[in-house]
């Protein structure tokens, strides 16, 4: 099968999982004890006439499967609703507080790859070695520490102790210089996990590739070693490292969720966390939602990456 | 060099054959040895392995400490007497706030006066039985719905698997926070939700080893002499699937007790106030300025030691039931 269809075919197998992912996000308030109108209520007394009209703005007298049409109408045209707390709409909320995460999980993403690949490398290459094992007491360290706990302590440290770094994220434009300043925290602490696991699986891809054939062959050519790891080895472990990449898309949004609220960081993480202990319904729908295609999205553009990297990969 | 396909994963042997022995005496070449069980063969391995034992000893002592923490009453009657913590880890006032540590309160005491050191023995009770119960029941979903789904194949392995594909879309955490936003707060709501997010991980885990077993020659001698389908699941299918499972169900322990701990921060996992390891840091946040470090680095102390320790064991259980494995793969959240 040549790459197109596959891609083509593998972007259509994408839409049943976002289907189901919709129906579980919908059914999820269905499940909430009480019906919409009484958290937009916040379970206050109200005149029948405003509970009929609020009946109807949630489409309640429809049948469910209606109500979900309904629904899933206004969310493909990026209608969430309004807030339950405030007027405002669901997605101008989205809206501001996307590029934040955006942003913040961006670095750590980068973080990781920029610390986890290279350290990989380097204890693959040195196998056995005081700097392999020391690499690996690291990682299993930086996987086993709560993100929370870590974010903490650094603010700790170099917030609190040697004042260094603010403890509040200043007011300023997400891109300005104070903003990305105070951005060196989070980011570090939501991306240490990752690149613990990044090394880990660099290192076993490395070490794998190291055994092949070509290796020996590459070097029996006399290429200088430096060419035969950059070049060939590396190359052919990336592909393993890719798929990853991609489940560290939902791991950095799960870490984004406690780490923001570790660093106050206005994003979607603390948006969730909000709108829960508000019980603001139709804003923890549609982060949900929004945090689910997200992660079926880069499971997407990793297989297709994955085929792309492989050509060897049939299908 | 090709893999011998009877190495390895395989239970058989077939000795006799091979160069070394050709020359040797007959007899010690034809001798049948009994085999040993594969798990005392798995568990010499894993004894073997220092850093898991090391993480096992830890585990133990930290259970030991929650057990022994403070006495536990069943209905009324004492079953176990022993106090290892000086406090009551609920109760404010044993001393002024925010005292840092010394000899009467080695963590510390928090806002409300309570002894940390107290809290956090006592705080392994949740956190541990958390991890353990959740992990156990998660796998009892999992498992024979993925076995099911990989053995008997068709519609029933596309309505399973579709909805495992459907959950695997949402992050861990998020969902178990939607859900626990649906529940509700509480012990047994927060193992519900961790239950029903942890499930999935095992269901495509096994299942993909099941369609791999299901192929075996021993699966199809079974069903030739007559064995029922649900006996061969049993009895020659799953456990020849199940050990990597079994590896990931260990190191699931850690995220699964990280997970309930950052929900305690996120102040959506138990009750406000709890003495539970993740809700003690929840108030660590706003401690942080006035300096009362005990009060955060204490419990997070003990949730990165008993995670560190967990994923030891968990390293030492994977190369000790599937020692050809390479080692060291880890998969993030699940």
């Amino acid at each position: 099968m040549s790459l197109r269809r596959y891609v083509l075919r593998r972007t259509l197998l994408t839409l049943p999982i976002l289907l189901g992912v919709s129906v579980l996000t919908f059914g999820l308030v269905k499940l909430l004890p009480g019906t919409p109108v009484d958290y937009v209520l916040q379970f206050q007394e109200a005149t029948p006439e405003l509970r009929a009209s609020l009946r109807a703005q949630y489409h309640l007298d429809e049948p469910l499967w209606n109500q979900y049409l309904l629904w899933l109408n206004d969310v493909l045209h990026l209608d969430f609703g309004d807030r339950v707390v405030s007027d405002r709409s669901v997605t101008a909320a989205i809206a501001e507080r996307l590029p934040e995460t955006l942003v913040l999980g961006g670095a750590a993403f980068l973080i990781a790859l920029l610390v986890g690949v290279p350290t990989g490398v380097v204890a693959a290459v040195n196998r056995g070695t005081l700097l392999d094992e020391g690499s690996r007491v690291v990682a299993l360290a930086g996987i086993a520490t709560p993100n929370f706990w870590l974010g903490l302590l650094l603010l700790l440290l170099f917030g609190v102790h040697l004042n260094l770094a603010p403890v509040i994220p200043p007011v300023a434009p997400l891109l300005a210089p104070e903003s990305l300043a105070f951005l060196v925290l989070p980011s570090l602490t939501l991306g240490t996990a990752s690149a613990a696991l990044f090394t880990r699986l660099t290192r076993s891809a490395v070490t794998e590739q190291l055994g092949r054939e070509y290796v020996r062959a590459a070097r029996a050519r006399g290429l200088d070693e430096r060419t035969v790891i950059v070049k060939h080895v590396l190359r052919n472990s990336l592909v393993s490292v890719v798929t990853v990449a991609a489940v560290q898309v939902a791991f950095l949004l799960d870490g984004a969720v406690v780490i923001e609220r570790v660093f106050s960081w206005p994003g979607l993480g603390r948006l969730l966390v909000r709108a829960i202990l508000q019980r603001d319904f139709p804003v923890v729908q549609a982060v949900v939602l929004l945090v689910a295609t997200a992660v079926v999205v880069a499971n997407l553009l990793a297989d297709v990456l994955y085929a792309w990297l492989d050509p060897r990969i049939t299908y | 060099m090709p893999r011998n396909p009877l190495d390895g994963r395989g239970r058989l042997r077939v000795r006799g054959f091979g160069s070394d022995d050709a020359d040797g005496d007959a007899e010690a070449a034809t001798a049948t040895t009994p085999t040993t069980d594969r798990w005392r063969r798995a568990w010499t391995r894993f004894r073997r392995d220092r850093a898991a034992v090391a993480g096992l000893a830890v585990i133990a002592v930290m259970a030991l400490l929650a057990v022994f923490a403070r006495p536990i009453e069943v209905s009324g009657v004492v079953v176990q007497p022993v106090a290892l913590a000086p406090y009551d880890p609920g109760a404010s006032g044993v001393a002024p706030a925010y005292r840092p540590p010394s000899l009467a309160h080695p963590f510390g005491t928090d806002w409300a006066g309570r002894d940390v050191f107290s809290r956090v023995l006592y705080g392994g009770r949740y956190s541990l039985s958390v991890g353990v119960i959740a992990v156990s029941l998660a796998l009892l979903v999992g498992v024979p719905l993925g076995a099911v789904a990989g053995y008997v194949g068709g519609w029933v392995d596309e309505t399973i698997m579709r909805l495992v594909d459907v959950l695997y879309a949402f992050p861990f955490l998020v969902l178990a926070i939607a859900l626990v936003a649906v529940f509700g707060q509480g012990f047994w709501k927060l193992v519900g939700a961790l239950v029903a997010v942890g499930w999935i991980g095992y269901a495509r885990l096994i299942r993909g080893e099941v369609l791999g077993v299901s192929e075996r020659d021993y699966v199809l001698a079974a069903r030739a002499l007559g064995a029922s389908d649900r006996r061969i699941l049993r009895r020659h299918v799953v456990p020849n699937a199940i050990a990597p499972v079994i590896v990931q169900a260990t190191l699931n322990v850690g995220t699964v007790v990280l997970s309930a701990a950052a929900l305690g921060f996120l102040g959506l996992g138990l009750q406000p106030g709890t003495a539970e390891w993740g809700s003690m840091l929840s108030a660590g946040r706003d401690t942080l300025v006035g300096g009362e470090w005990w009060v955060t680095v204490f419990p997070g102390l003990a949730v990165f030691l008993f995670v560190l320790s967990i994923n030891l064991v968990g390293d030492g259980v994977r190369d000790a039931l599937d020692p050809d494995a390479d080692t060291d793969t880890y998969r993030g959240a699940r």
